[in-house]
């Protein structure tokens, strides 16, 4: 089974080519080149070293959050295209899954953290087991106090993984449970281990309904939800 | 012996072929839009996904919320265009799309989706400016023939547009603060009009007079620029000055009055143009060139001080956002060998270049 692995989910992006359980090629990047710019020239050039044609892929893997809003937006726009026009099967898997994917350890509870600006966090809570992330606590949109508290709770040592240099000395403070905190290359995404991740997922049914996993509401929507408690979200789009 | 693999060169069809058919997508703003446009010159379809309704409840467009829609709606626009084309990827000569200006979120998803197919289906990418599709709207009311100069009048722009040739844009005029759109949707906003407002207030102004005599702006300076932002005070503040009396101003001429000082402005400087540029056609586009006031007095004002330039209207149903307009522009950009690589990015604020010698 050839595979196409994509995440633009924050600033570094990662774009690896699997053959079932094997990764034959990958590229990342942690610069703040634009995803635009360089997710689609990434793909073009590691299919061609490899003689790969688009139709020639079996499986699409992308990181659908959560994540940049926009980021998120490039990969799975990319993805979902790709398997609609090409009848190609497409899964999607947890950005936070993937970092926490990249611990080796077995047993060990990882959470994985990204930075959603203005002090707020976005974060899960994984144990690896047979070499897999297994969700403990649900990803979610949260702050240090509310997640520090979460993981204080679970009462687990616990390995903290991500771009946390700004959060570092909050987290540690708030922590009561011993706790680790990954550095350098470690907290990059990894689209080797996204791939993998997806390969014993089922594809999913709906390609058109596929979305990012914002994991929050755009913050007009969630304004205009608080005043409007218990109306109906959907059908705001008409075809005309 | 190297194995050569299935790597296939890029087709690139030439023209003469007899079918050119583009694929075409428009995101940049609230609608998003997948078209398959044969020859620069046949309609085959025209997906047209709008979120007019969504953004209502905000009062206007919300970016992130326009983004969010877009990425729901692009696989169902590709896909139901090319069904209702009765076109199969294979059969297409090229994919082309908006990437500027507008909304830098909106752009990206028709930008990333159409490099994405045109990577999976082996395709040349044919980047389109958003305003030169306006424009090409008016193609499918008769061939553009030039030089011609264009009005474009939308929520973002309200620009005069020199055409020396096909596919050749240059700005003569440009609006110094507001877009005439964005002026329609500010008095609409005061009047209780939801956005989008143009064509309830230009209903409204059918049914009253222009008695409050609002500025005309910039109307008899030499040069073919505009200015809105006045016009939007003078309307507020007389409506604002009424209530702290407690006077209730009658809408329809409020409508009408407002609606007089746009149009007096937009024609008065285009028959300045005309008379300036001997053209052959004056192509009304944008959103704002649905407005019937619009429409009805460059009619006759051109009928009467430039009856050797004939004024091409785009239709109705294609003056807002539909990649329909992009296909035809992207025929004459494919002719002209204009192609993107897979790097294209949105470009949020492109415009097209000045002439030179009248810039601002």
């Amino acid at each position: 089974m050839k595979v196409l692995a994509l995440d633009t989910s924050n600033q570094p992006m990662s774009v690896a080519l699997l053959v079932d359980q094997k990764v034959i090629a990958k590229k990342t990047t942690a610069t703040q080149l634009d995803h635009s710019v360089q997710l689609m020239p990434t793909i073009t050039e590691l299919m061609a070293d490899q003689q790969w044609q688009p139709e020639d892929l079996d499986r699409l893997v992308v990181a659908q959050g959560p994540g940049s809003y926009t980021g998120l937006r490039i990969a799975v726009t990319t993805a979902k295209t790709l398997a609609a026009t090409l009848h190609i099967q497409l899964v999607g898997v947890s950005s936070l899954a993937v970092l926490a994917g990249s611990v080796q350890t077995e047993g060990t509870f990882v959470s994985p953290i990204f930075d959603a600006r203005n002090t707020q966090l976005y974060a899960g809570l994984y144990q690896i087991k047979n070499g897999q992330p297994v969700l403990v606590i649900a990803d979610q949109h949260t702050n240090i106090p509310d997640w520090t508290a979460q993981l204080n709770a679970a009462g687990h040592p616990v390995t903290l993984i991500g771009e946390l240099t700004r959060y570092h000395d909050a987290l540690a403070d708030a922590l009561n449970v011993p706790a680790t905190f990954t550095e350098g290359d470690a907290n990059l995404p990894d689209a080797g281990v996204l791939g993998k991740l997806g390969m014993p997922l089922k594809a999913i049914d709906d390609i058109d309904s596929f979305v990012p996993q914002y994991l929050r509401l755009s913050p007009a929507e969630a304004q205009w939800a608080a005043a409007h408690p218990g109306e109906d979200h959907k059908n705001y789009v008409e075809e005309v | 012996m190297p194995k050569l693999g299935k790597v296939r060169a890029q087709k690139e069809k030439t023209v003469t072929e007899s079918r050119e058919l583009i694929l075409a997508f428009e995101t940049s703003c609230d609608e998003t839009s997948v078209a398959v446009v044969e020859n620069g010159e046949h309609i085959l379809s025209n997906f047209v996904a709008t979120q007019i309704k969504s953004h209502q409840r905000f009062g206007g467009v919300v970016p992130e919320v326009a983004s969010r829609h877009h990425i729901e709606e692009i696989t169902i626009g590709i896909r139901k265009a090319l069904t209702e084309a009765d076109v199969t990827p294979e059969e297409l000569t090229a994919v082309a799309v908006t990437y500027g200006p507008g909304l830098v979120g909106s752009l990206l998803i028709g930008v990333t989706a159409a490099k994405t197919f045109a990577f999976a289906h082996h395709l040349p990418l044919v980047p389109v400016n958003h305003m030169a599709g306006h424009i090409y709207a008016a193609r499918y009311v008769e061939p553009l023939t030039f030089p011609s100069l264009g009005l474009l009048v939308s929520g973002g722009h309200t620009q005069i547009v020199l055409m020396k040739a096909a596919g050749e844009f240059e700005i003569i005029g440009d609006t110094r603060d507001d877009a005439a759109g964005e002026a329609f949707d500010k008095v609409g906003r005061v009047l209780g009009i939801p956005y989008p407002a143009g064509k309830e207030i230009d209903r409204l102004a059918h049914e009253g007079h222009d008695t409050f005599n609002f500025p005309r702006a910039m109307i008899h300076e030499a040069n073919y620029d505009f200015s809105f932002s006045g016009l939007k005070s003078a309307f507020i503040n007389t409506v604002h000055n009424a209530d702290q009396r407690g006077e209730q101003l009658d809408r329809a001429d409020l409508a009408a009055s407002f609606q007089a000082s746009v149009v007096d402005v937009l024609v008065t400087k285009v028959l300045s143009a005309l008379e300036r540029y001997q053209v052959k056609q004056l192509v009304l586009a944008g959103g704002v060139a649905a407005n019937h006031g619009l429409r009805d007095a460059l009619k006759v004002k051109m009928a009467r001080f430039a009856p050797q330039t004939k004024l091409v209207a785009a239709p109705l149903a294609l003056c807002g956002d539909n990649a329909a307009m992009i296909g035809a522009a992207a025929h004459i950009a494919y002719a002209k060998g204009d192609r993107a690589d897979m790097s294209l990015n949105a470009d949020p604020s492109l415009e097209f270049p000045w002439l030179t010698g009248v810039e601002a």
